[in-house]
């Protein structure tokens, strides 16, 4: 092929701006959710319970590609490798080490931290298409590095790592999974104020900037690289806490729950639940855990179809995700009041 | 020595593979700036389809001739109804419709032709090639196929009227359009071709691995990873990066101890993000300069 001497390349940004207030709920409707949120474990079947769990669990996970994404403009398909990282640090933490389940939580963070931060370092010269390549690679590569023999003595190899489930402390007289439904509650709830304070800091709008336009950011005097990596950094940190979370409410880890599929999962999830829109990670949380048993009962064996061509409907149909569908709600209320 | 060579003549055979995958990948990334997530999902499908011909009776000729044929015209089907709309789209978006694509393919093979393994037949034989005992007759063919198909699209983008307006279209949209190149459906075309490239590198490497869903998933990578070493604007980079890929691999796999099977997947990884941070264009890829 030839080479043209210069390409004029007039790009449409990857991540459509959001505006920061657009960002998140009113108090009244986070108050109503919270309450919501409270009370329903005490009417419903521990499964059920169980599996509110890990929708909260998913959605930290995809509130942390957010922030990646629809907060700093970068893309990733490889958060399941930090997810796996926050699992098996808090795993083996428990397991061999004899450290509490809720203090593991914070190591996980750290470490996925460290990782995300050095991962951000070269990705840092990398963006759009290559970036998402670079995270994918990274995925599909997470299995196996689990699997190495020389770890085996920690990680349980292939076969994994069964962890023990924690009773609820104090003597509470409330079962193993609503304990664990209100620890995670109360993280995610400390996470989603973090991170929507975090988005309305100096650094949030740091990474807005870079977002919207890197060379007017870098102009006005951020500096762009740091932030990059930083927005990975907290990005992986904030997966691995979901990671290890996950390891704990589950009480098992093993390669092949963290493959690409799961990454894949997480960034269906953001799309589902609007690119930058943070109450709309737990919306999508909820789409990846319930339309794969949905599209199950549609027709078994065709689940992974299905699945996709509800990806497809909301991408043409709804491109803004949850966000769209909850703005729509709102102006219709609007209107019904002033009637 | 022998192991070395051994090595390097195995590492080529499978690097045909790498490099058909790297070709199909450059093809749409060339014709839409995007790397298609669904490309080994794509070729497993049409190596599939070619499989049920054979089983219909077809000779093998006939079905690879056919299946082509019917890749092509898939490709350029999945651009039209779902691609084309999303052309203007973020670059987020066009990722969730890869990977929307990916599940749908994957999981619609499963379901007719179910998961377990199946043997897939060779036109060329397994028996030692030339006489030679480090490759086999059917290797030898997959180096030849792929140098085969790769002179071929030399001489099709270079010599012929619609592979001009393809380059054209590439290069410089804009200018392609005001001077009469239909632009939209070069892209399709370039779907097309894509596709047909990729059923190609399915039927090949089916009598290796086997087939079945999920056949193309590490070779999708080490597509991807050639691609990026050779260039993703490179049709020769993508096949020469195959090749180095392939060699590199089975190298690493025999003298690095402690990388053997286990370790495949991360040399690809860090292969491309060594590749991608040094030198990101690849070995034959043209620069893009970014007018800001």
């Amino acid at each position: 092929m030839s080479a043209a001497a210069e390409d004029t390349v007039t790009e449409a940004p990857a991540v459509e701006a959001v505006p920061k207030r657009a960002m998140t709920l009113g108090t009244g409707t986070s108050l109503v959710i919270l309450a919501a949120l409270l009370v329903t474990p005490v009417f419903v079947k521990n499964f059920v319970v169980f599996q509110m769990t890990m929708v909260m669990i998913y959605g930290i996970a995809v509130l942390a590609l957010n922030i990646l994404t629809g907060g700093s403009g970068q893309f990733s398909l490889g958060q399941s490798a930090f997810y796996a990282l926050g699992a098996y640090t808090s795993a083996v933490l428990m397991e061999n080490f004899n450290v509490n389940y809720a203090l593991t939580l914070p190591i996980a963070g750290l470490v996925s931290f460290g990782a995300g931060y050095l991962f951000g370092k070269p990705a840092l010269r990398l963006s759009g298409i290559y970036l998402a390549l670079a995270t994918f690679a990274l995925a599909v590569a997470m299995p196996q590095l689990l699997k190495l023999h020389f770890l085996e003595q920690w990680t349980g190899g292939v076969q994994g790592l069964t962890v023990m489930k924690p009773d609820a402390p104090f003597g509470l007289p409330i079962g193993q999974d609503k304990w664990l439904y209100y620890f995670t509650l109360v993280i995610a709830l400390a996470i989603y104020i973090g991170s929507v304070n975090l988005l309305r800091s100096r650094s949030g709008r740091a990474f807005m900037s870079i977002r919207d336009n890197e060379i007017a950011a870098s102009a006005m005097g951020v500096d762009v690289a740091q932030y990059k990596t930083l927005a990975f950094g907290v990005s992986a940190a904030i997966t691995g806490i979901a990671g290890g979370l996950s390891a704990i409410v589950v009480a098992f880890v093993a390669p092949d729950s963290y493959t690409i599929n799961l990454a894949i999962a997480l960034f269906l999830g953001m799309v589902v639940g609007g690119v930058g829109w943070l109450p709309g990670s737990f919306v999508g949380a909820a789409f990846i855990i319930f339309v794969p048993n949905i599209a199950e009962s549609i027709s078994k064996g065709l689940s992974g179809a299905v699945f996709g061509v509800l990806l497809f409907l909301v991408i043409f149909l709804v491109p803004h995700g949850a966000r769209q569908v909850a703005i729509v709600a709102q102006q219709m209320l609007g209107n019904l009041r002033k009637n | 020595m022998e192991l070395f060579t051994n090595q390097v003549l195995a590492g080529i055979a499978t690097g045909a593979i790498y490099a058909c995958m790297a070709l199909a990948v450059v093809m749409i990334y060339q014709a839409i700036d995007h790397l298609n997530f669904a490309q080994g999902e794509m070729a497993m499908f049409s190596t599939f389809i070619s499989w049920q011909l054979m089983q219909w009776g077809v000779p093998y000729w006939w079905s690879f001739v056919l299946t082509l044929a019917i890749s092509f015209a898939g490709g350029i089907i999945i651009e039209r109804l779902l691609f084309k709309p999303l052309a203007k789209a973020p670059v987020l978006t066009n990722v969730a419709g890869f990977i929307a694509l990916f599940a749908i393919v994957n999981s619609v093979a499963g379901l007719i032709w179910d998961f377990t393994i199946k043997q897939y037949p060779t036109p060329f034989g397994s028996a030692p090639f030339l006489g030679s005992q480090l490759i086999s007759t059917h290797q030898a063919g997959m180096v030849g196929v792929t140098l085969l198909m790769l002179v071929g699209l030399y001489i099709f983008f270079q010599f012929t009227r619609i592979g001009l307006a393809m380059r054209a279209a590439a290069a410089l949209p804009e200018s392609a359009r005001l001077v009469g190149v239909n632009t939209s459906w070069m892209i399709a075309l370039g779907w097309g071709m894509a596709s047909a490239i990729g059923a190609v590198a399915g039927i090949l490497i089916a009598p290796v691995v086997f087939l079945e869903p999920n056949m193309m998933g590490g070779v999708l990578v080490y597509g991807f990873a050639a691609a990026v070493l050779g260039g993703l604007t490179s049709p020769l980079g993508a096949v020469v990066g195959g090749f180095l890929v392939g060699v590199f691999e089975n190298l690493a796999g025999t003298y690095i101890p402690g990388v053997g099977n286990e370790l495949k997947l991360p040399i690809a990884l860090a292969l491309i993000i060594t590749v991608l941070v040094f030198k990101p264009a690849g070995l034959f890829g043209r620069a893009i300069v970014k007018r800001v």
